[in-house]
């Protein structure tokens, strides 16, 4: 099977059709038995009482906000390299729900340092502005991009910002042990977790349906960016206008 | 060589140029990039002089008094091999601060006391239901052998 078929946006706008149904299902059958085992089934936790519950949104979406990124990354030097062009259109379509994430994983991790740590905010802690420069980086992302006309020139400065702040994704990932954080260490890694498993459970299930709800609203994006972006080909006039598509056939 | 892939080279070499950048950038940073020293680094005069900064470690056992005048709250902080006495002006604390568990404190060295002007309670990455931790507990006092020795962690070392 030729991958590279469907890097051209005529084949893959009609995929991304089929698929998206597929991942909306998905994510809200993990989103439900996430959030049912996570607020439901799972048992309090032994220091935090009910609050550590938020890990159930904070951690899916802090995982999101950096694995979106590192996609970008990906299709913004795969965009510079091979010059396709859904590659810029994949990394616009990525950024919104990237941002969202990286700012619901700030705003909840607020609203469990309040109770837990006793504050909102600490500034000197590597792992909350690391991630808040993350934020930033994605901001900062939709700004250029949009303030670019060309759209080519606008995917091109985009990528180059992309891969630019790609370093920041392992100083967030590995603050918590390169540095004395208030942020505690990670529970979950290659070498297992020190979660009891009925949490972890839940845990994973939301960030697998907040996988799926990504791929389902980019993928979304990326067709209305693709019919934006080459509205004068034919296959889009067909698309839109089925019947007077022989008459234009061949301009 | 096509133009493809001196593009990718570029980048690639674009990347190396731009990691080395970063970790030398955070390599010379590290002292500032901690949220808090510890008792061992305060003890060896790393931490800044005359300045408000913040320590971290465990809070001993048995060490948490409050003053009997209510003139603020006595505990020690400790990173295994080195205390430090913290003198809090506060009366409430965060609800996760326990003796044996981690807590941060804001504030400066006086006469060999670390006046604290903040104190927040640092949690450690273990999440278990209550019964649990107490068959942990229970299992631990009774000098068994502690499945699960983590559910004490001593504070990271800083590493340089």
């Amino acid at each position: 099977m030729n991958w590279f078929k469907y890097s051209a946006p005529a084949a893959f706008y009609p995929l991304a059709g089929r698929l998206i149904p597929w991942f909306w299902r998905l994510a809200f059958v993990f989103a439900a038995a996430g959030l049912y085992i996570g607020l439901v089934a799972a048992p309090v936790d032994f220091q935090q009482g009910e609050a550590y519950r938020i890990i159930f949104i904070h951690v899916g979406a802090a995982w999101m906000s950096m694995f979106i990124y590192l996609v970008m990354a990906f299709w913004g030097g795969m965009g510079l390299a091979f010059n396709t062009r859904l590659s810029g259109m994949m990394a616009q379509a990525l950024a919104p729900t990237g941002t969202m994430f990286a700012f619901l994983s700030l705003w909840t991790g607020a609203f469990w340092g309040k109770p837990m740590w006793g504050t909102w905010w600490l500034w000197s802690d590597a792992r909350l502005m690391s991630s808040l420069i993350l934020l930033f980086l994605y901001i900062g992302f939709l700004a250029l991009t949009h303030a670019i006309d060309d759209k080519r020139r606008a995917d091109r400065a985009g990528a180059i910002l992309l891969l630019v702040g790609v370093v920041n994704i392992p100083v967030i990932y590995f603050s918590v042990q390169w540095w004395n954080t208030l942020h505690q260490g990670a529970s979950v890694s290659v070498k297992g977790s020190s979660m009891a498993v009925i949490m972890l459970w839940g845990m994973l299930l939301v960030a697998l349906a907040m996988w799926m709800y990504t791929i389902a609203v980019a993928l979304t994006r990326a067709r209305i960016i693709i019919l934006e972006r080459e509205w004068r080909a034919d296959w889009v006039q067909t698309l839109s206008n089925p019947e007077s598509a022989g008459g234009t056939a061949g301009n | 060589m096509k133009a493809r892939h001196q593009r990718i080279l570029l980048i690639a070499a674009g990347l190396c140029a731009l990691a080395l950048i970063a970790a030398l950038v955070l390599y010379a940073l590290s002292d500032n990039l901690s949220a808090f020293y510890t008792p061992t680094e305060v003890r060896a005069g790393k931490a800044p002089q005359n300045r408000i900064f913040r320590i971290g470690g465990l809070v001993e056992t048995g060490s948490v008094k409050r003053q009997p005048d209510g003139a603020g709250i006595r505990f020690t902080v400790t990173d295994g091999a080195q205390a430090l006495t913290v003198h809090y002006n506060g009366i409430i604390l965060p609800d996760l601060f326990r003796e044996g568990r981690g807590a941060v404190a804001q504030g400066k060295l006086e006469n060999g006391i670390f006046v604290a002007t903040e104190v927040l309670a640092k949690h450690d990455e273990n999440y278990m239901p209550p019964e649990v931790a107490q068959a942990l507990e229970k299992s631990h006092r009774e000098g068994t052998n502690d499945p699960d020795a983590r559910t004490r962690v001593p504070p990271r070392p800083s590493q340089p």
